[in-house]
Parts: C-alpha cells; sequence; structure tokens
C-alpha cells in the first residue's frame, strides 16, 4: 500500500533485548515508532491505518493486544476503538494481532516506580517516563498490573479518531466534497445528501491516504459506548459452548499429550520405567524430559492413563521439604541483614514507643495456588525454519523470545498464536506448558502437538503467591492511633518470577510491602519495612501480587490498634485519611452499608482500605456468627478508578475479585510436605463455591483525572475486611490465613 | 458403542472406562464440554444423561444408557434455550470457561423444579465452581430464566 506502509517501513525494528534491566539504548531509540505489525503482511487493497485497525473490502478487525483472561479486555479495547471510529461492535471483528514491540504497555511503569501512585511530582514523573522508556524499547507487550485499561484508553481512542478522519479525507477525495461536509457513523462517511461511503469500501482509497494524525478526542458527553452497558462481545459465545479456548483448538494432525513433572519444583528426574505404559492403548510415544516424562497419545484421557503406570525417581527439592521449615525461614527473617528497605517513615516511631504501652501483633499469609479452571495447556508444530505455537498467554512477546533462545531460532521465525484463557489470575505469566510441549515438539518435529495439564499436575506446578509474615507494633493515646511499624518478611515472587525469565529485580521489591507502604494515613510516627526471605519454593505473581498479603497485614493491624484504643473503625481511619480519594470511598462505604447502624446479635462489621494499582478500594464486610459457623451477609465495596470505562465487566469483576479475596483468605492455602504441595485439587482448595457467595455491592467513584483497572485492586482489603467483622462479631481475632484452619464458615 | 450426542447417533470404539467427556471432547469433537478437574469437583463438563445433570468426567463411556445433551445441544447462538438467554441477559460470563457446566446444571435444576427457591439454587448450584465469581450473577439467571420458563 501506499503512504502508510512506507510511514511503517522507515521505522525501527526493535531487536531482541533483555527483558528487564540492562537495557542500553539511546534517547534517538525512544523516539522511533515501532513499525505497524499490520504492515508486515498487507495489501494494496488494505487500510492498515495503525496497529490497531485494519479495514478492506471483507471487512474492519480491531486488534486488542491485551489478552482476554476473562477480565473483559477485548470487549473493553474495542468499544474504545470504535468508540471514536464510529463503528458498532457487531460491525467487527477482533484480533490478538501478532505478538509487536508497538503493542507495548504504556501504564505499567507507573506501578514499577518507587512513589505512591497519588504522587504526582516533578520526580515522580521522570522515575515513571524512565521506566516507560524501557517498556518501550522492549517492546514489553504485557497484560498485567492492571493496565489494560490505563495503557488503553486515550491510545486506542487515537487510533480509531485517526482511522475515522483518514477514511473521511479519502471519501472527499473521491466525491470532491470538503471533508467538513462529511460525518460518519455506523461504519460509513456519510455525504451531505445522506449517502452512505461503507468504509470497507472506502479501504482501498484510504490506504493510499497520507493518515491523518492530528485529531481530537471527542468529549465524553458525546459517547456511545464507553461508560455505556453494552452486551460483551464474547458473552453469547460464552453462553453457548462455542467460545474456542486454547485447550479446544484442533491443528489438524495433531497429536495429544500430557506430562508428569518432578512435583518436587524445578527439580530433575533421575530416572523412570514405562513398561507398562508403552504398550497401553492409544500411547504412541513416551517422551524423557530432564524433569519428567511425557506420554503422546491419540487421546487425553490415554495419555492421562498412561501417565499414571511410569515408574519416576524425582530428585529432592532444591527448597525445605517440610512447610513448617518454610515458616521458620520467613520467621527468621527479620533480622537487618534481611532487610530489603525502609519503605516509610513519618516521625519517629522508636521515640513514640518508649515509655508509651505497645501494642503488638503477628500475621501470616500463606503460599496460594492460581488455578484457573481451564488446565493449562499448549499446541506447539517445531519445523526446520518455522514454530508455531497456540495458548493464551500474558507476555506474547516474552513467549517467542523464549522459544526462540531454547530452539536456537530467530524470533521471526517463532508464530505465536494467542488465545483466549479460561482465567488466569497471574497464572499466564510463567511459561511451563509452553516449555513443556515445545521442548516434547521438538522431539517430533512436523507434528503438532498439544500438550495439556492433567489438573494435579497444574496444581502441584503452580508457582503459587508469595508466603510471609507481618510483626506489628504501635501505640495510641486518648483514643486515637499515634505510632504504628509495621514490617513485613515474604519471598520475592517478583525475584523468582524474573529469575525464570532470565533476569532480575533491580533494587528492592516494592510488591513485599505492596498495600502497605503506600498507606493513604497520617499517622504522626509511621514505618514499614521489608524483609526479603530467601527465595524458598517458587512464587509468582497472584492477583494483586503482594498487596493480597502486606494488604492484609497492614489493615489487620491497623484494625487492632483502633479496637484496642477504643475508637470506631471507620471513624479513625476517616481521621487518619490524608488523600481526598482515600476518605472518599471510606465514605462511600460507610453510607452503603450503613455503618454505625445497629446490628443483631453475633453480627459484626469490619471495614479496610487498601490502595493497589493506584487504587484506592475501601469495602466493608457483615458477618454473623451462626451455630453452623460464621456466615457472610453482605459485602460493600468503593473503588477510585477515574472513569469507568466498561460498566457492566467493572461490576462483574469488582464483585468477582471480592469472591476471589474472600474464598482464598477462608479456604485455601499449598502446604509442603517431601518436598511437594500437599494439595493437587479442588476439593484441597476450594476458594469460594456458591453457598458461601455473600451479596455484593459494589461502587465506582470517578474523581481522579488517572483512569485505572480493576482486576486486582478489589482483592487486597477484602481478607483484612472479613478478620475485622469476625473480630466485631465475636471477639475473636484471625492472624493467619487461610481462616478454616481457625474458624467454621456456614 | 453407540452413543446418542445432541439428537445424533454416533458409533465409537472406545474402552468402556473412558470416562464420558473424553469420548465427547477427543472422539466427537464436542468442545463445549469442558475439563477441569477430572474428579467431579468442579461441574465444568457437566451434560445431560435424559435432561439430568451427570458430571462427564466420573461417567464411564459405558455406563450411559441414556440420551446424551452437551451444552452444544441445549440450544444454539440462532436458537438459545431459555437458561443461555438468561445467561446472556446477565452477561453472567467472565472467562467464561465453567459457564457450559453452570449452565446445563442450571438447566437440570429447572427441568425438574420450575420454580427454585433461593436455598434450593444454592444447593443444586454448589457443585460447580467458578473460579472468576460469577456466583451473583448465575443466581440472577437461574431466577430469570426460572421465571421465563414458568411463563412458556
Amino acid at each position: 500500500m501506499g503512504k502508510l506502509k512506507t510511514i511503517a517501513r522507515r521505522s525501527f525494528l526493535i531487536g531482541s533485548a533483555a527483558i528487564v534491566g540492562g537495557v542500553a539504548f539511546g534517547a534517538y531509540l525512544v523516539k522511533r515508532d515501532p513499525e505497524n505489525p499490520l504492515a508486515l503482511d498487507a495489501t494494496d487493497a488494505d487500510a492498515v491505518f495503525n496497529p490497531w485497525v485494519k479495514i478492506n473490502a471483507e471487512g474492519i478487525t480491531l486488534v486488542t493486544p491485551h489478552t482476554d483472561l476473562g477480565q473483559g479486555a477485548a470487549s473493553m479495547q474495542a468499544m474504545l476503538i470504535a468508540e471514536e471510529l464510529d463503528v458498532n461492535l457487531d460491525q467487527v471483528t477482533t484480533s490478538y494481532g501478532r505478538p509487536a514491540a508497538a503493542y507495548y504497555n504504556t501504564a505499567m511503569a507507573g506501578e514499577a516506580v518507587p512513589f505512591r501512585s497519588n504522587d504526582d511530582s516533578f520526580v515522580a514523573g521522570v522515575a515513571r517516563s524512565t521506566v516507560d522508556a524501557v517498556m518501550k524499547v522492549m517492546g514489553a507487550q504485557v497484560t498485567g498490573g492492571s493496565s489494560s485499561v490505563t495503557d488503553s484508553y486515550e491510545k486506542l481512542r487515537q487510533a480509531g479518531a485517526m482511522a475515522r478522519e483518514t477514511l473521511k479525507a479519502a471519501a472527499a477525495a473521491e466525491t470532491g466534497l470538503p471533508i467538513s461536509d462529511l460525518k460518519t457513523e455506523g461504519g460509513a462517511v456519510v455525504l451531505p445528501d445522506g449517502t452512505r461511503m461503507a468504509y470497507t469500501t472506502l479501504a482501498a482509497k484510504a490506504a493510499q491516504m497520507d493518515l491523518v494524525q492530528d485529531v481530537a478526542l471527542r468529549d465524553p458527553s458525546q459517547w456511545r459506548l464507553v461508560g455505556k452497558p453494552v452486551q460483551r462481545m464474547d458473552v453469547v459465545a460464552k453462553s453457548t459452548g462455542t467460545q474456542t479456548y486454547g485447550i479446544d483448538l484442533n491443528i489438524e494432525g495433531m497429536v495429544l499429550a500430557s506430562v508428569r513433572m518432578n512435583p518436587r519444583k524445578g527439580a530433575p528426574m533421575r530416572g523412570f520405567d514405562a513398561t507398562a505404559a508403552e504398550t497401553m492403548r492409544g500411547v504412541s510415544q513416551i517422551v524423557a524430559l530432564p524433569y519428567g516424562v511425557a506420554v503422546v497419545a491419540d487421546n487425553t484421557w490415554r495419555a492421562f492413563r498412561a501417565l499414571e503406570e511410569i515408574e519416576i525417581d524425582w530428585a529432592e527439592a532444591p527448597y525445605p521439604a517440610e512447610q513448617d521449615d518454610h515458616w521458620a525461614a520467613v520467621a527468621a527473617s527479620f533480622t537487618p541483614d534481611r532487610l530489603d528497605k525502609e519503605w516509610r517513615s513519618d516521625g519517629d516511631v522508636e521515640a513514640a514507643f518508649e515509655g508509651a504501652e505497645v501494642f503488638e501483633a503477628e500475621y501470616r499469609a500463606p503460599y496460594v495456588a492460581h488455578q484457573p479452571l481451564e488446565p493449562l495447556s499448549a499446541i506447539v508444530k517445531v519445523t526446520d525454519d518455522r514454530v508455531d505455537i497456540w495458548a493464551a498467554h500474558q507476555m506474547p512477546r516474552f513467549v517467542q523470545q523464549r522459544v526462540a533462545k531454547r530452539l536456537e531460532m530467530d524470533e521471526e521465525q517463532i508464530h505465536f498464536h494467542n488465545q483466549y484463557a479460561g482465567g488466569s489470575f497471574g497464572h499466564r505469566l510463567e511459561f511451563i506448558n509452553i516449555d513443556v510441549a515445545v521442548d516434547v515438539a521438538d522431539k517430533m518435529r512436523g507434528t503438532a502437538v498439544k500438550m495439556i495439564f492433567r489438573r494435579e499436575e497444574d496444581f502441584t506446578q503452580d508457582f503459587t503467591r508469595q508466603i510471609g509474615m507481618a510483626r506489628g507494633r504501635g501505640a495510641f493515646e486518648g483514643g486515637k492511633i499515634t505510632a504504628l511499624d509495621l514490617e513485613i518478611a515474604t519471598v520475592s515472587s517478583s525475584r523468582s518470577q524474573m529469575a525464570r525469565l532470565g533476569s532480575s529485580v533491580p533494587g528492592p521489591d516494592m510488591q513485599i510491602v505492596a498495600g502497605a507502604w503506600n498507606m493513604r494515613y497520617s499517622v504522626p510516627n509511621l514505618r514499614v519495612r521489608g524483609y526479603a526471605v530467601p527465595e524458598l519454593a517458587p512464587t509468582s505473581s497472584w492477583r494483586s501480587v503482594g498487596a493480597s498479603s502486606a494488604g492484609f497485614f497492614a489493615e489487620s493491624f491497623l484494625d487492632e490498634l483502633i479496637h484496642a484504643a477504643g475508637a470506631d473503625p471507620m471513624e479513625e481511619r476517616l481521621r487518619l485519611a490524608d488523600d481526598p480519594d482515600a476518605r472518599a470511598v471510606l465514605e462511600a462505604v460507610a453510607e452503603m452499608s450503613n455503618w454505625g447502624s445497629p446490628l443483631g446479635p453475633r453480627k459484626g462489621r469490619g471495614v479496610a482500605l487498601v490502595t493497589s494499582f493506584g487504587v484506592p478500594v475501601a469495602e466493608v464486610v457483615e458477618v454473623t456468627d451462626t451455630d453452623d459457623g460464621i456466615k457472610i451477609d453482605r459485602v460493600w465495596l468503593a473503588a477510585e478508578v477515574g472513569r469507568v470505562v466498561d460498566p457492566v465487566t467493572f461490576e462483574n469483576v469488582a464483585t468477582g475479585g471480592v469472591i476471589w479475596a474472600l474464598g482464598h483468605a477462608m479456604n485455601s492455602e499449598i502446604t509442603y510436605s517431601d518436598g511437594q504441595a500437599e494439595q493437587d485439587n479442588y476439593h484441597l482448595s476450594e476458594g469460594m463455591r456458591l453457598r458461601q457467595c455473600p451479596v455484593i455491592e459494589v461502587r465506582a467513584l470517578e474523581n481522579n483525572p488517572h483512569v485505572r483497572g480493576i482486576g486486582e485492586p478489589p482483592v487486597p482489603p477484602a481478607a483484612a475486611a472479613l478478620a475485622n467483622a469476625i473480630f466485631a462479631a465475636t471477639g475473636t481475632r484471625l492472624r493467619d490465613m487461610p481462616f478454616f484452619n481457625t474458624v467454621d464458615f456456614v | 458403542m453407540k452413543l446418542n450426542v445432541d439428537g445424533k447417533s454416533h458409533e465409537v470404539d472406545v474402552e468402556d472406562d473412558m470416562p464420558l467427556l473424553w469420548v465427547l471432547r477427543d472422539e466427537l469433537g464436542i468442545t463445549g464440554v469442558k475439563y477441569g478437574c477430572g474428579i467431579a469437583q468442579c461441574g465444568a463438563c457437566t451434560v445431560h444423561i435424559d435432561g439430568v445433570a451427570v458430571r462427564s468426567c466420573q461417567t464411564a463411556a459405558g455406563d450411559v444408557d441414556g440420551a446424551i445433551t452437551t451444552i452444544e445441544g441445549l440450544g444454539t447462538p440462532d436458537a438459545l434455550h431459555a437458561v443461555q438467554d438468561a445467561w446472556i441477559t446477565h452477561q453472567v460470563a467472565q472467562c467464561g470457561y465453567c459457564q457450559s457446566g453452570q449452565i446445563m446444571q442450571a438447566a437440570s435444576l429447572l427441568g425438574e423444579n420450575t420454580a427454585p427457591t433461593d436455598a434450593e439454587i444454592d444447593e443444586a448450584m454448589d457443585g460447580n465452581l467458578c473460579r472468576c465469581g460469577t456466583y451473583p450473577r448465575i443466581r440472577a439467571a437461574v431466577k430469570t430464566a426460572a421465571a421465563k420458563l414458568q411463563g412458556a
């Protein structure tokens, strides 16, 4: 095609870069736009306006590079483009496109710098733009950190507007009418006489035009789609069994496979005997791998069954075999040499404690597995000059780079076809399904291999949430909190994860204290320190990452102090809150829950406020202490997100975040024995089931100019709000998750 | 052996103890039925045999003695079952992976009891795990479907 393609070709192709840190680059490189991946295989008939919009005679394709993990990312991205492009959602198809640097995440930098998210100072801004430059040069296409909305909000509306204005210019060139006389609506340019020129018929002309880049975004008051309750694009397919997930794909000629890896994660296999499995019906191949054995068969169940008949000698775990030793390692890490960083130091806590009655408490957060309902799978076909991979993943470019390295091929030879995911919660940031499928397919070149993990394998290999403890000391006077000192020791899930990416975390790990160090309270004397426990069992990002544990610690301890001081948990938090957004979400849940109104006997309310991923979230939980155990009756949530793009999904995902958090805080943990996770299926790690689900009411506040995502922020306050409610109802303080080890739930 | 699935008759050559789930998915290519846990703990594999919900991961193919209905046979995008219609109205799905099983469980419940109480809904649906946490919408959609079926 014409000019559009020329612009794309001038751009600089980013080569393979290190994942994190140590990237040398000049300012000239940062300023260059990554090339438009849609231009790579475009013909003269394809108008590829930018990396997100492609129109030709056949139709309108919107590229939605953020992976849909169930959080509605595909619809949300399509809505933003469609809003300015003036198309309806039923007129477009969405595609993940190919992995590309052009889809680098412009929003992750916000949470990767050691500044509070409400810090808009010059220094914080410089830090964010520096990290953003690294993300751009790396071409880091990442779905994570609740950043999809933030990344997309302006960029995708711009993409839609540029395409629309270019289409109008094409229509003007065709008709000789001035652009100012043209309107757009429903996928067509509309002439003054009402004649409609469909975008699809204008595409070939538009492909020859100069791209109109100077566009103004519409005022929100004019929006048709954004902020409105529209139907999610995938909801019909997901209600009729016709949504295809990675595990459902059928590639011609593929074989079916499954694997047993050393349940002592990361350790090798010493040897095996597959004599019995070899002759089982449907089994075509037994594949020995350094870390386990795969069975290739003509039916998934036959592969599963054959795996069970293989005798395997596993090497010992590279971490303590028994759970008690994991806890002991955490408890032993509150030492000066394990101090990762002192993140917050307001006033002087030590001075405040002198002569005061010091209140102390200790908390625990266990390992927890991700376990989305679609088991890990991947389809891989390796040939001598090309690799194709079909799977759902949150970091498509990293899959490409990783497989290229593993097979000693060029990145351009690795073709990753991203898929809809049956959940993730951070699980699909890891690569074991890709690695195993690639290793088996590499031994069967020319044949596509579909690798499906048994649920038990998926559980056993899960890189869980971090394990951690906290120790709090505090003081109060006259009913007011005067000093709060929180020490948090966890393994570093970020370092564990980065190590598997062949990289490292530069500097201290902010996730150890996320949700605690950035608490939006002014306590006269406040200190938060993070301690890095040496690597134990491998861990990774679990929905809301560090804040899932540190938020629980901070808001549980604050609540204990407030009760000890004889103050009201809501009133005292409101008094301490030092930020208008924090106060607003507290006031909202106080109003929603009718905080302070009398409750019946054996009932209690608890509140918590945690800011994560830039979103302050307050939650109130109301429970009843019944004869059969604790029943969670109601939950209210308020979150400051700047603006809600998709209100239906906002409500659904925020509610789901509460359920996720409560269910795991109540019922789930991973413990190790003999170096293996003791929980290998849902009956041993249940999360929440429907009978335990409370009535949940959520409210979005839209006061802040920063637009934020809602995938993770509802999670951190929930466990603390529940523990605080149970204390209010029963007088029993729950300091260790999961709570079902201490109390019964209905 | 012969299986009747979604109104069609199939001849399959499988072991008697192969779970129905894997006959449907790998032998017949009906992927709307999902593998979740393999031990009847999640309900993602739920199908009907003569209108009654069963966990296909724990139903041996050789034991099937009735007509099998999967999510793909219950209704289609162009001809929705009342439960599917309610699921769309309420926009229940997030990742959607459990919803085939949820819908089949709900359709089975409403086949036996067109006016379930809240407690009956909770009891019938409790074995179907949703990791995304769509339970409040599931409850609401079951009630909408029930109302629609009563009116029909």
